[in-house]
């Protein structure tokens, strides 16, 4: 054997290993995926059938159907949880995304004085555990008539996701080099102009992923929920799966087929907001 | 005249300041305040009862909490570790793939979708040890022919959490990464290529430098989150059975709300914030230590 065959045939093989550990982690992701979604089809005693029953017998919509066919049929509010989770989870993720952006290009291209303290220090704002934040939090709310409004669970969740963000962006933005902003401002741009020429579409992928972050953290957020909502004012989705819960019986298919409404939307997002993850650097617009 | 003005990094970080500040810093007092207090939520005059650091005293010879404490220690040693490994082989897999990398990508990120709510309900119906999926595939299977007791079973319950905990985060860590995979220039790559590098020496000395800093900071995030949140636990197994899987938080929800010591249960999550600074503080060590290799001006 030659060392071209042997090199030929290393190479393929460690292209089938490749694909077939991309097949293995790609199942273990799915599986309780597909399990939510063929268990909001089918008939409670299937799902609680012993042996189980693999192969489902029947399928139908009925779990969809007694979601949104309103309460008091067995309905439970779902348009207006959906609105609430849609309103809040967007608004807090663009805001949280524009105060990283300033914070992290602060972090990132200027020096000032305790920078290391204020950089460690934000991110301690989220080491606080939930208890010791959601009930003073309440009282805080409660005071200022916030509780049970967009406006309180925004102002939280933004609160939750700017650390990141911040740390996230800054990364990026460290990672475009500093002389490729100087060369455009030296071309004549403004240095707003150089940082949305040149700057932001480099450190795009970072602010994707620190986007698609911080949208699935309010998307599903739960504790500071529970506490700060009351009604279909402003309850969330995830606030909304307990509905199914009784003290010691959980509507598994209900629950399952809510499950999937909750994560329609966050899956079309993350799709559409995939192709920013690529920044200009890859595509070879610039030599970095 | 001209006005005076803030120098730009404080003005680009005033937001920040401004929205952390009404959101966490405030309540944050508060609650330190009430740790030392015998505040109960039944009584809601005793937080004007001032009686220093005796609720502190009180949990430094609490061995209930430190066993708890050990345990999130453990547990996030063991989870942050495995998800950094896994993200990491994840987020290279992905961007190795030639075709379809946009579907892998949302695929990816799938148990992100989850709420740590569902999460838990999901992972705790798969682990039922008479009508869960893992029991019920195990004996299809044939391997074994008893029910497998999960969630009863203390050290098998740690394990269940382990993997769910696992399972949802990981991707963290993979969408971390592979961003920054994505963000990183070719040149240098191909400059090895050149060299003559193996693909494991690009991978460590080219590739890994480049993405360490970025699985750092998905760590410090992690970290906190994990030494914070409890949504998963607290629905799986709510630190039990028999207390064998009570972790920081879930001990501090009881002794806050079911045994209505609010303000012990507030100076137990002082004493648990503790533990997130160091590790934090350990992250970001390595963070700019990792900086520092690829030349980064800190």
């Amino acid at each position: 054997m030659d060392i071209n065959t042997a090199h030929r045939i290393k190479k393929s093989l460690l292209k089938a290993l490749t694909l077939i550990g991309l097949f293995i982690a790609m199942a273990i992701i799915c599986l309780p995926g597909l399990w939510i979604v063929l268990n909001s089809l089918r008939p409670t005693v299937e799902i609680m059938a012993k042996p189980p029953v693999w192969i489902p017998r029947e399928l139908s919509f009925d779990a969809y159907v007694a979601m949104f066919s309103g309460v008091g049929q067995g309905g439970i509010p779902v348009l207006e949880y959906f609105r609430n989770s849609m309103i809040i989870a967007v608004t807090s993720t663009v805001i949280a995304l524009v105060v990283g952006m300033a914070g992290g290009y602060a972090f990132a291209r200027y020096r000032f004085p305790f920078k290391t303290g204020w950089f460690l220090g934000l991110m301690l704002t989220r080491a606080v555990p939930g208890i010791a934040l959601s009930l003073p939090l309440f009282f805080v709310y409660a005071k200022l008539g916030i509780i049970d409004t967009h406006f309180g669970l925004i102002l939280a969740y933004v609160a939750m996701n700017v650390p990141f963000t911040i740390w996230l962006i800054d990364g990026f933005f460290r990672q475009v080099p500093k002389d490729l902003a100087e060369a455009a401002q030296i071309d004549g741009c403004t240095r707003w102009q150089a940082f949305w020429r040149v700057e932001y579409p480099l450190a795009r992928p970072g602010i994707a992923s620190a986007g698609i972050f911080a949208f699935l953290t309010s998307w599903n957020e739960f504790a500071l929920a529970s506490q700060l909502t009351r009604s279909t004012d402003s309850k969330t989705l995830p606030v909304g799966l307990l509905d199914y819960t009784a003290e010691f019986t959980i509507d598994w298919r209900g629950m399952c087929a809510l499950a999937v409404v909750m994560i329609i939307p966050a899956l079309a997002l993350t799709y559409a907001v995939q192709k920013h993850l690529v920044s200009g650097l890859t595509s070879g617009a610039i030599k970095g | 005249m001209k006005a005076w003005r803030l120098p730009p990094p404080f003005l680009l970080l005033l937001p920040a300041v401004i929205v952390l500040a009404a959101v966490v810093i405030i309540p944050l007092l508060l609650s330190f305040w009430s740790s030392l207090t015998p505040f109960r939520l039944t009584r809601p005059d005793s937080i004007y009862q001032f009686i220093g650091f005796r609720n502190y005293e009180r949990i430094f010879t609490d061995s209930e909490f430190w066993i708890a404490f050990g345990r999130t220690v453990l547990l996030l040693t063991f989870a942050l570790n495995l998800e950094m490994i896994l993200g990491l082989g994840l987020a290279m897999l992905v961007e190795r793939a030639t075709r379809g990398q946009r579907i892998l990508r949302t695929i990816m990120m799938f148990p992100m979708m989850f709420s740590p709510v569902l999460v838990g309900f999901q992972f705790k119906f798969m682990f039922n040890d008479n009508i869960g999926l893992i029991n019920n595939a195990l004996q299809s299977l044939g391997l074994t022919d008893q029910a497998i007791p999960w969630l009863i079973d203390g050290n098998l319950a740690f394990f269940a959490i382990m993997v769910a905990e696992i399972w949802s985060s990981t991707a963290v860590f993979a969408i971390f990464i592979l961003a920054g995979l994505m963000a990183m220039p070719r040149d240098p790559l191909e400059a090895a290529r050149v060299d003559g590098c193996t693909p494991w020496q690009t991978f460590r000395y080219v590739t890994w430098p480049f993405v360490m800093p970025f699985a750092f900071i998905a760590m410090t995030i992690r970290s906190l989150d994990v030494a914070r949140a409890y949504d998963i636990i607290k629905i799986m197994t709510d630190g039990g059975p028999a207390k064998r899987t009570e972790v920081l938080w879930t001990l501090i929800a009881r002794t806050g709300y079911s045994d209505a010591k609010m303000g012990m249960a507030n100076a137990m999550s002082y004493v648990a914030i503790l533990l997130s600074i160091l590790f934090t503080f350990m992250f970001f060590r390595q963070l700019a230590k990792a900086r520092a290799q690829i030349a980064a001006e800190w």
